[in-house]
């Protein structure tokens, strides 16, 4: 069921990117948007039957990579952290698909006659498949493959329309960017296979606590193995998921078509750097420092990019700046060691921001893919159903809901699950940073919500009149999309951020809580507040694993002193309530700027020039790197281009090749002279110079 | 006693004999008439015979009081070198009979050359050694002067009957010194002699001596004068087999000499093979260059070839012999393959060997010319066709041994070397329109150029289990 | 001096004799001769040796069959050996330089020449003792007994020798007049001879 459910995606892809020409277009785009409703469907049954008590399983597909000690095979890895996934991964994938039936329908992009539907539908289907393979990879050179496919479907997608500079542009930049992550990456996996010798996760996981202990040069100095090896493989991550330093290509990325936007760069690729660190966790729960780097690094991107969205125009760019800022927020919970936490986020932040680009999608398509929102306004009438969507999408994201209860929209339980799990862990600056996130978020988001949909129509008005809903196709994942941006919260509160036990028995972790303690804690964690269970009974069991150098079964890895959980339930009152206040600053302020006082934000903005262009130009962030390493970068290479390669290297090859190989040639050939005694003659000095040679290097002594 | 000895090296008895049978057959068949059919039975034979030692198994052996060694080094010489005289017999067919040259003799005289050689690979006495070179030697000089009538052919004979004579005058000279130290011609005699201390100067001048004669053989620097105008003269099916069995056979055969009987002095022999080697892979890059001529470049072509695939046995151990025999196994079918092209250069129905009516091939005969493509790559040695695979094989050979410079060396030459390869598909590419080849192909030439075009790229895999084969070869030259 | 010392450096000589005016002589017929000598001279170090059978052949052999062949060839190639040598004096400094170098070489060599310890027990475990068996049945022995296999390539080789001499030499080749004894025989002069009248002074 697994290998169909990964292999359909593939054969999608295939069929509608070269059969296409074959069994037409149309038919193209049912076969790969049939076979991924397949997938997700499989997924769907997977997550839902999934034993996780008995540990990971194994299927493998193939013997793949056999060198040395290296041996690889290409295998499932069925947990569930990876069954979370899968439903993700496939089922916004599926949505994708369907509403680019009506996205993609018409496109002025490319010339008349271009058929380009099945080539996107290819795309779209490729880059499911290279995410499934990412998220069940067994070792690491399968993540590596799948990360690498993730990567070279982003950058066809972003580049999809090619005949726009700007899309080849970001397209480019997608992939440098994430080329420098991946380097980090890749020597991650360097590391671990030089220290492990073994690039399957069992015998990384398995081998994490030596690994604590071994100290690896590296760079001028030692450092604790699994430290540098955690930060190297979150290098990766933090290329992958747009984290501080390595952000800039999210939002250019936006140049893409609406659903890659929000298939790849909001709900699924961007994600798996935090998959990537949670699946490492047993890794990370040994490298404390590496955590840390996490947690602050990102906290600051939450911060950097809530800050940056608040005056974005470009709808789009708007939601890219909230994805970059959101993740910011898991990586932040998996810092602190609330993995589960993490991936709920991750969760619920697929629907809901999926959501959000597809009504986004909706709304662009609608207004005939302007996307600045100053030409936008009083949408709320024309486009009703996506004007609803987008609103619970919004509700979602600011995290709507009532607080000190367990009831609310999608992003309520898991943000403020973040929240808590940040305090809890006692770094203020995870904390602080992430509240005043909570704020601006809600910000932006009701300012989009404001300017697009209330107020007088602005811009073309030809385009308002003509502005119109957009066909089922578009909707109908709209809709589905909703009910999960509504209720994926509260459905699973329980398993990613209830009690132990319930966690526990969602990951597959191993009962590590004493039973006698475990009737009371059941009851405090459903209610919300886990009385204390003692670090002490918590690690009991996983502390036998890991001296016995046995892979810890769980899909997650919490280590013994690990109890961020519990001390997130017991976080004081206010700091429960901080993010709900935060929400209503926000929604206040927006309401404040653009609906009450619409002029105040241009006042605000002449008042405040230079912290207002400062956020326009996102922290000028694209500027320095200009500065620092593009341009010198340039001069370099164009030094060594007309110095280095020119003149010197060019120089002695051309001398070379043009002046002493010729003349060489020119006297053998007088040599070659075709008189028998001169090869005679050769002969026999030859043989003097070859006795001559032995004797005077000794052989005679 | 004799007859047990003889059933050791029964494959050599039985080819021999068949020579003279099928001799027999072309005698009474009359005037060439059996030419075709004597052509096709040495082919079958030379196949059945590497079939038989391809299957033979066992430990070594060895027959006449060790005159005569059987052991998996040989055998997988032997094999190479019949596969190669069967696949060149095989292709030459076409050519010889469109320019009325296939004579009966002429596959007579392969097959009693490839017994010479087979013989010298088994070799384990210096009167064998000599015995096996000469046969060879002489079907080589009759075959090289086969076109009569051509002045060029009678030239390349002549100049390769002299040049041979002078070489193994050097070679008995040396085996005489040689004999006069240790008393006895047996390697294995010559190697107890020769004992662990170092080998006195005499000894040390016959194996230079003999040395120079087996490197004449092989084409090495400054021995391999003879080469470009006799693979020039010859006919062009001769060249062919020029350029594959004996290379081989005498590559095989110094190996055996080098180590069976101065495996002692591997740090005296080792110096001279490397002087040969880089000389030969220069002399072999720069001078080809120059050439117009595509037979004469392929002569260039095998002297730098054989430069690195001494090399490998420069480096003296048993990887050494491993990268050398995989290299010439290599060597060997790019050459098959080539050749099988330029036995098919023809226009109007003559055949012409410039390199200037290679001019736009990839239009005129698209796969030919991508085939060849593959070939001259892997000729030069271009990753990852298996041409880059051998020269990786010989560098990393020297490169354990300690001889950097060798195989800094063995780079430069062989970047030399790439040029005048990558020239020739240039040419075919993207050359002038000129007037082009006819398009017909025999279909044996077309096989074997297809075959080893398609090795090249297959071998990749797994080199097609050449390198276990030579590794077992050469752990059993190489305790 | 014994007889036989005396003899043998009286046969040395004059192989060396021989053999350096082989090379020298500006007549080749007379090379031919001078090699003759040299031939007689290492029959008569055979015979000093002990092995007659070994120096009969080679008078027989080779005085008697090969140098009279070659005396032939030679007589009747008309090779002009000046012309070819004319190129020689140019190079013969060269020529001189690396000759004296390679002489040197093996000067060296020989001047610490030395015997293997095992090198005369070697070479005597071959031979029967001369005393014991007359050297022709000896020679016998070895030959088609323990270096049958060398007698048997040897074989090989004159075979290889005989065919290349046919093929390159005795083919029917078409541009050559060949005698057709049948033919001259029944030639008469009706089909052999054309009368014709010529008329003075115009020709034919």
């Amino acid at each position: 069921m697994a290998t169909v459910l990964i292999l359909a995606p593939l054969v999608g892809a295939i069929i509608a990117g070269f059969g296409w020409r074959i069994i037409g277009e149309r038919a193209a785009q049912w076969v790969s948007t049939g076979l991924l409703f397949l997938s997700a469907v499989l997924s769907w049954i997977i997550f839902l039957t999934l034993d996780p008590a008995g540990g990971a399983e194994q299927i493998r597909l193939l013997r793949w990579v056999e060198s040395g000690t290296l041996v690889t095979d290409w295998s499932i890895r069925m947990d569930r952290l990876t069954s979370i996934m899968l439903i993700v991964v496939t089922t916004v994938s599926s949505l994708v698909h369907l509403y680019s039936f009506g996205y993609m329908a018409d496109d002025d992009h490319f010339g008349e006659g271009y058929r380009y539907r099945a080539r996107f539908f290819a795309y779209l289907s490729f880059f499911t498949f290279a995410m499934l393979t990412l998220v069940t990879a067994d070792n690491l050179l399968q993540m590596f493959f799948g990360w690498e496919g993730v990567g070279v479907a982003s950058y066809l997608l972003i580049g999809f329309y090619f005949r726009k500079p700007s899309a080849n542009a970001a397209a480019i930049k997608a992939f440098v960017v994430n080329r420098v992550g991946d380097f980090g990456f890749a020597l991650g996996i360097f590391g671990l296979f030089w220290m492990v010798d073994s690039i399957r996760l069992d015998d990384i996981f398995a081998a994490a606590p030596r690994l604590a202990e071994t100290e690896l040069h590296f760079l001028w100095r030692e450092w604790n193995a699994a430290n540098l090896l955690a930060f190297l493989l979150f290098i990766g991550a933090m290329g992958k998921s747009a984290q501080l330093f390595l952000h800039t290509w999210l939002p250019d990325a936006m140049e893409g078509p609406t659903p890659v936007s929000a298939l790849i760069h909001a709900a699924t690729m961007v994600t798996a750097g935090v998959f990537l660190v949670v699946r490492m966790s047993p890794l990370f729960e040994y490298a404390p420092e590496a955590k840390m780097i996490v947690a602050y690094i990102g906290a600051a991107t939450a911060f950097f990019a809530a800050t940056v969205g608040l005056v974005q125009n470009d709808i789009k760019r708007v939601i890219a700046y909230s994805t970059c800022s959101q993740l910011g927020y898991m990586f932040v919970a998996a810092g602190v060691g609330a993995y589960p936490v993490a991936m709920f986020h991750l969760l619920t932040h697929a629907f809901f921001k999926a959501m959000l680009f597809l009504g986004a999608g909706s709304v662009i398509h609608a207004m005939h893919h302007e996307q600045d929102m100053r030409a936008y306004g009083g949408l709320r009438r024309k486009i009703p159903l996506t004007f609803w969507a987008m609103l619970i999408g919004t509700l979602a994201i600011t995290g709507v809901g009532i607080p000190l209860t367990t009831i609310g929209f999608a992003g309520f339980q898991s943000k403020d699950a973040i929240i808590e799990s940040a305090y809890a862990s006692g770094i203020g600056f995870a904390f602080w940073p992430l509240v005043i996130a909570a704020a601006f978020t809600s910000f932006y988001s009701w300012r989009l919500m404001f300017m697009t949909f209330w107020g007088a129509p602005r811009g073309d008005a030809h385009a308002h009149e003509h502005a119109h809903e957009s066909p089922p196709s578009m909707l109908a994942p709209l809709g589905v999309l909703a009910l999960g941006a509504v209720f994926a919260g509260m459905l699973w509160y329980g398993p990613f951020f209830g009690s132990h036990e319930k966690v526990n028995a969602f990951f597959g972790i191993e009962a590590h809580a004493a039973a006698g303690e475990g009737a009371g804690s059941v009851e405090a964690g459903e209610s919300g507040h886990a009385a204390g269970e003692g670090a002490g009974s918590v690690e009991a069991g996983e502390s036998g694993h890991a001296a016995g150098g046995i892979a810890p079964r769980g899909a997650i890895f919490m280590g013994p002193e690990n109890d961020i959980l519990d001390a997130a339930h017991e976080v004081p009152k206010w700091v429960k309530l901080s993010p709900f206040v935060a929400m209503l600053i926000g929604l206040f302020t927006a309401w404040l700027f653009y609906i009450r006082r619409p002029d105040l934000p241009g006042r605000l903005a002449g008042n405040q020039r230079p912290l207002y262009l400062f956020l326009l130009n996102k922290w000028y962030f694209d500027e320095i790197y200009d500065a620092l390493i593009l341009r010198p970068t340039l001069r370099l290479g164009r030094f060594l281009w007309r110095f280095g390669d020119g003149r010197i290297i060019d120089g002695a090859l051309n001398g070379i090749a043009m002046g002493i190989v010729p003349l060489l040639t020119r006297g053998y050939a007088r040599l070659q002279s075709g008189y028998l005694f001169h090869y005679a003659f050769a002969m026999v000095i030859g043989v003097a110079v070859l006795i001559a040679w032995l004797m005077l290097s000794g052989g005679a002594g | 006693m004799t007859a047990a000895d003889f059933s050791i090296l029964l494959p050599e008895v039985l080819l021999a004999l068949f020579s003279m049978t099928v001799l027999l057959l072309g005698v009474y068949g009359g005037q060439d008439r059996l030419a075709s059919l004597v052509n096709t039975l040495c082919v079958a034979a030379l196949l059945l015979a590497a079939l038989l030692i391809g299957m033979g198994e066992g430990a070594a052996r060895s027959a006449f009081g060790e005159m005569f060694l059987d052991d998996a080094f040989a055998r997988f010489a032997k094999v190479v070198l019949l596969l190669a005289a069967a696949a060149v017999l095989l292709m030459s067919r076409p050519y010889m009979e469109r320019r009325g040259l296939l004579r009966f003799e002429y596959p007579v005289l392969v097959v009693l050359a490839v017994v010479g050689m087979m013989v010298m690979v088994s070799a384990g006495d210096l009167m064998v050694l000599y015995m096996g070179l000469e046969l060879q030697s002489l079907a080589l000089y009759v075959v090289a002067s086969l076109r009569r009538d051509s002045l060029r052919s009678t030239e390349a004979g002549l100049k390769y009957f002299v040049l041979g004579a002078l070489s193994s005058g050097l070679l008995l000279f040396g085996a005489s010194l040689i004999y006069g130290f240790s008393g006895t011609t047996l390697f294995s005699g010559i190697l107890s002699a020769a004992g662990e201390e170092r080998l006195p100067p005499g000894l040390l001048i016959g194996l230079v001596l003999m040395m120079s004669g087996l490197a004449f053989k092989v084409s090495a620097v400054p021995f391999h004068m003879w080469t470009p105008d006799v693979y020039e003269g010859s006919p062009s099916a001769v060249t062919a087999f020029f350029a594959t069995a004996p290379k081989v056979a005498a590559m095989a055969l110094l190996a055996r000499l080098l180590f069976e009987a101065f495996g002692a002095a591997g740090a005296d022999w080792s110096q001279v093979l490397a002087l040969l080697s880089v000389a030969s892979m220069f002399v072999g890059a720069l001078a080809a260059i120059g050439q117009r001529d595509i037979k004469r470049l392929m002569a260039y072509s095998s002297i730098a070839h054989m430069g690195f695939a001494l090399m490998g046995l420069a480096a003296g151990s048993a990887l050494g012999v491993q990268a050398m025999l995989v290299y010439m196994a290599i060597y060997v079918t790019m050459n098959i393959g080539t050749f099988a092209f330029i036995l098919s250069m023809e226009r109007d129905g003559r055949a012409v060997s410039d390199i200037s009516s290679l001019h736009m091939l990839s239009r005129g005969a698209p796969l030919k010319a991508l085939a060849m493509l593959v070939l001259l790559f892997s000729l030069a040695g271009v990753p990852p066709l298996v041409g880059f695979f051998g020269k990786f094989y010989v560098l990393k050979a020297a490169l354990e041994a300690g001889l950097g410079w060798l195989a800094l060396a063995g780079v430069i030459a062989s970047v030399i070397g790439a040029f005048y390869y990558l020239r020739l598909v240039y040419f075919m590419y993207f050359g002038q329109e000129g007037e082009g080849l006819d398009r017909a192909m025999a279909p044996a030439q077309r096989a074997l150029l297809l075959g080893a075009a398609a090795a090249m790229l297959l071998g990749v895999i797994n080199l097609f289990g050449v390198d276990g084969a030579a590794a077992t070869a050469a752990l059993a030259l190489v305790e | 001096m014994s007889v036989a010392d005396f003899a043998f450096y009286v046969f040395a000589l004059s192989v060396l004799a021989g053999g350096l005016m082989t090379v020298v002589s500006k007549n080749p017929v007379h090379s031919v001769l001078w090699l003759i000598l040299a031939f007689l001279s290492s029959a008569g170090l055979f015979v000093l040796l002990g092995a007659e059978f070994v120096a009969m052949l080679l008078v027989i052999v080779y005085v008697g069959a090969v140098a009279v062949l070659f005396l032939f060839v030679v007589m009747m190639l008309d090779v002009d050996f000046e012309e070819l040598k004319s190129g020689m004096v140019q190079y013969m400094p060269v020529g001189l330089l690396i000759g004296v170098i390679l002489l040197v070489q093996l000067g060296m060599a020989v001047g610490v020449w030395r015997f293997s310890d095992a090198a005369p027990g070697l070479r005597a475990a071959v031979t029967p003792d001369p005393a014991e068996v007359h050297n022709t049945a000896a020679l016998g022995r070895l030959i088609y007994d323990d270096y049958i296999l060398l007698f048997q390539l040897a074989g090989l080789i004159l075979l290889v020798a005989m065919i290349g001499a046919i093929v390159l030499t005795l083919r029917h080749r078409p541009d050559v007049k060949r005698q057709d004894v049948v033919a001259q025989m029944h030639r008469d002069p009706a089909s052999a001879l054309e009368l014709k009248d010529v008329k003075p002074g115009q020709g034919l």
